[in-house]
């Protein structure tokens, strides 16, 4: 089975973030970037996919220079070769454009399946995945925890609401956006890190993938979210801190 | 094109809370560019669900039917929807943001050459949609450009169900063309996931433990401290995705809804799918070394500081208050 997975690096989870001086996007400066979590049991599902039914995993990123660190870290965990689109400009972009972007570099691959991730950390829209699977013309589904082959395509169990599931099945080629926590991540290996070093990672410029790129919505500004409750912040040291607290729990909002 | 188009979501004729807020978020934009406002139900039996749309004030409320549409699948709902909007033409069409929405209006959208701005908190005059970014740690502003219908979906907890006035709206119903050949999915009933053994739901005291609590075997830190309180564990997703704890255990979106009189969150960013599941509780207290963690936004009381020296402190505080 050949599985492609779309990954995307993002500012790492505890980053201190600033918003940049015209207020567009944050200071990219100052952060660390990560694999997007949901993306990494994408990546998880397919390794796990290859190993009891063979085929390939191959990777692709859309982003900066940058980006080709979460491709070398997919293929130290075990993908076989990277795509990955060099893009600058992927803050002008909206999902659909970058939906575009990947969908021409992932259709002459012809894969069986596409993994994405449910959500990215970052921009949080949770749509690319199922942007694809509908600029591709295959079937999709999302919020998916366990992937089955089966001898008509695929089993998978989807997550609902309020800790229920639903099983659906669905021809191949297709779509899924991964959901996290499905299954155990691996970490890359010594020698999955020194191999990883001589695999491919194709580059392909936005504009030899000629995807349209006007954008339908713009992000016009960012901005610190308006406090709407506020919290009484217990000063002083753990101890004190800790003490005022049981106060206040006992005697003024009485709870305890 | 023109007009508010609000597409609700109903299980067995039941609305969802959400559903109504999404009628709220339609109305409030609706009025905001002096347009109408009507609501349209999918499914195969939508004949309750568009009774109680009609009583609210609706310019109209579509039943989109077909026997096709008795199980949910994206390609049943998306080809329906694609019909319906084709003729109707709405220049917004508002969705609550649920699971289901999520699976299948990113690929309406893009049949449209449109995409959805997912997730919406506020709608501002222009009209400027506000949506999260960062896990809550930032807003962005977002501003439809494309031609065609703009497509919102709205976030729970962010419009009032509860203002929506009455009224009688017209019902009309619209059957789509579909063939069961175009429906690639099959989805089988849902089931639930692990056994319930521990009702959080009815919990008095929680405390609630998140991923700065960094590995498993820290567990034991707060575990004492819920001993000290006599309060349920509870934890936010990446701890039961991780096994730390059992799945039963997670609150939240996709886990459990709790409303105690005290839910203690350690070690939790609060995240939009986290907070949906705890904002009832009467007093939120929050620990996090992280000042701006949105968790502070709908905390009562909050320590900001290092869990590793807070916890142990609080539970000595506890344990000294009870004597
Ligand atoms: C469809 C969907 C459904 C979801 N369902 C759920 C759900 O049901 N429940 C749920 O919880 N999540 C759910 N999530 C995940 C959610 O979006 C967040 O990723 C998750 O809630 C984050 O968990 P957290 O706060 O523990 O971790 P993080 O976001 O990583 O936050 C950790 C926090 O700990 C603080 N911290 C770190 N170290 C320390 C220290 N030493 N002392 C004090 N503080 C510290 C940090 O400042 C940070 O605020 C869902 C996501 C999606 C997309
Ligand atoms: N620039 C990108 N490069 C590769 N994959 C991406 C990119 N942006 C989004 N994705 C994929 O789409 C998923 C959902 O992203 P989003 O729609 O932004 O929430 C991510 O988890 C990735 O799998």
């Amino acid at each position: 089975m050949k599985i492609i997975v779309a990954i995307k690096q993002v500012p790492e989870r505890d980053a201190q973030v600033r918003i940049d001086p015209v207020g567009k996007w944050i200071e990219e400066l100052d952060v660390q970037f990560a694999l997007n979590e949901s993306d990494a049991y994408a990546l998880e599902e397919a390794l796990q996919l290859k190993e009891k039914h063979g085929g390939e995993v191959i990777v692709i990123s859309a982003g900066p220079e940058r980006a080709g660190q979460v491709i070398r870290e997919a293929l130290a965990k075990g993908a076989d070769r990277g795509i990955h689109i060099e893009a600058d400009d992927l803050g002008s972009r909206d999902a659909l454009g970058v939906a575009r972007l990947l969908a021409a570099a992932i259709q002459p691959e012809n894969p069986d399946l596409v993994l994405a991730g449910l959500q990215s950390e970052d921009l949080g829209l949770g749509q690319t995945g199922v942007i694809l699977a509908e600029l591709l013309g295959f079937p999709h589904s999302s919020l998916i925890l366990h992937v089955d082959v089966t001898a008509k395509g695929l089993k998978v169990k989807r997550e609902l609401e309020e800790g229920w599931f639903q099983s659906i099945e669905l021809p191949l080629p297709a779509v899924l956006a991964i959901q996290s926590g499905g299954n155990k991540l691996r970490y890359a290996t010594l020698m999955g890190i020194k191999r990883a070093k001589t695999k491919e990672v194709r580059r392909a410029s936005a504009g030899e993938l000629g995807a349209d790129a006007s954008p339908v919505v713009i992000l016009e500004g960012i901005s610190l979210p308006q406090k709407q409750r506020s919290t009484q912040i217990l000063p002083g040291s753990p101890k004190e801190a800790s003490a005022a607290l049981v106060e206040k729990l006992r005697f003024e909002a009485r709870v305890l | 094109m023109s007009g508010v188009l609000v597409v609700i979501e109903q299980r067995d004729g039941a609305i969802g809370r959400i559903s109504w807020e999404a009628v709220a978020a339609g109305k409030f934009l609706g009025t905001k560019i002096g347009v109408d406002v009507g609501a349209a139900v999918i499914g195969a039996a939508t004949e309750s669900a568009a009774a109680q749309l009609s009583a609210k004030a609706l310019a109209k409320v579509v039943r989109i039917e077909h026997a096709l549409l008795a199980q949910y699948t994206s390609d049943g709902y998306s080809l329906a929807l694609e019909q319906f909007i084709a003729q109707d033409k709405p220049e917004y069409v508002i969705f609550p943001h649920t699971y289901q929405v999520r699976d299948f209006v990113p690929a309406l959208a893009t049949r449209f050459g449109e995409m959805l701005i997912s997730d919406v908190i506020a709608i501002a005059d222009g009209p400027v949609f506000a949506r999260q970014l960062l896990q809550g740690r930032l807003q962005g502003s977002y501003r439809h450009t494309g031609t065609g219908p703009c497509l919102v979906s709205v976030q729970a907890g962010a419009f009032r169900a509860d203002a929506l006035e009455a009224g009688s709206a017209q019902v009309s119903r619209f059957t789509p063309a579909l063939d069961a050949a175009q429906i690639r999915t099959r989805p089988e009933p849902p089931f639930r996931g692990s056994e319930q053994t521990i009702d959080l739901g009815s919990a008095q005291l929680i405390v609630s433990v998140g991923r700065g609590i960094k590995d498993a075997e820290n567990l034991p830190l707060v575990q004492e401290l819920a001993k000290a309180l006599g309060a349920e564990l509870a934890a936010s997703r990446p701890i039961c995705d991780n096994g730390w704890l059992p799945m039963e255990r997670q609150v939240g979106s996709s886990g459990q809804t709790v409303s105690p009189r005290l839910y203690l969150a350690v070690g939790i960013s609060g995240a939009i799918q986290h907070l949906v599941g705890m904002k009832g509780a009467q007093c939120i207290a929050a620990i996090n070394k992280d000042p701006d963690a949105p968790i502070f936004e709908v905390a009562d009381y909050g320590i900001v500081g290092d869990l590793f020296e807070v916890v142990p402190a609080l539970t000595e505080a506890v344990k000294a208050a009870k004597g």
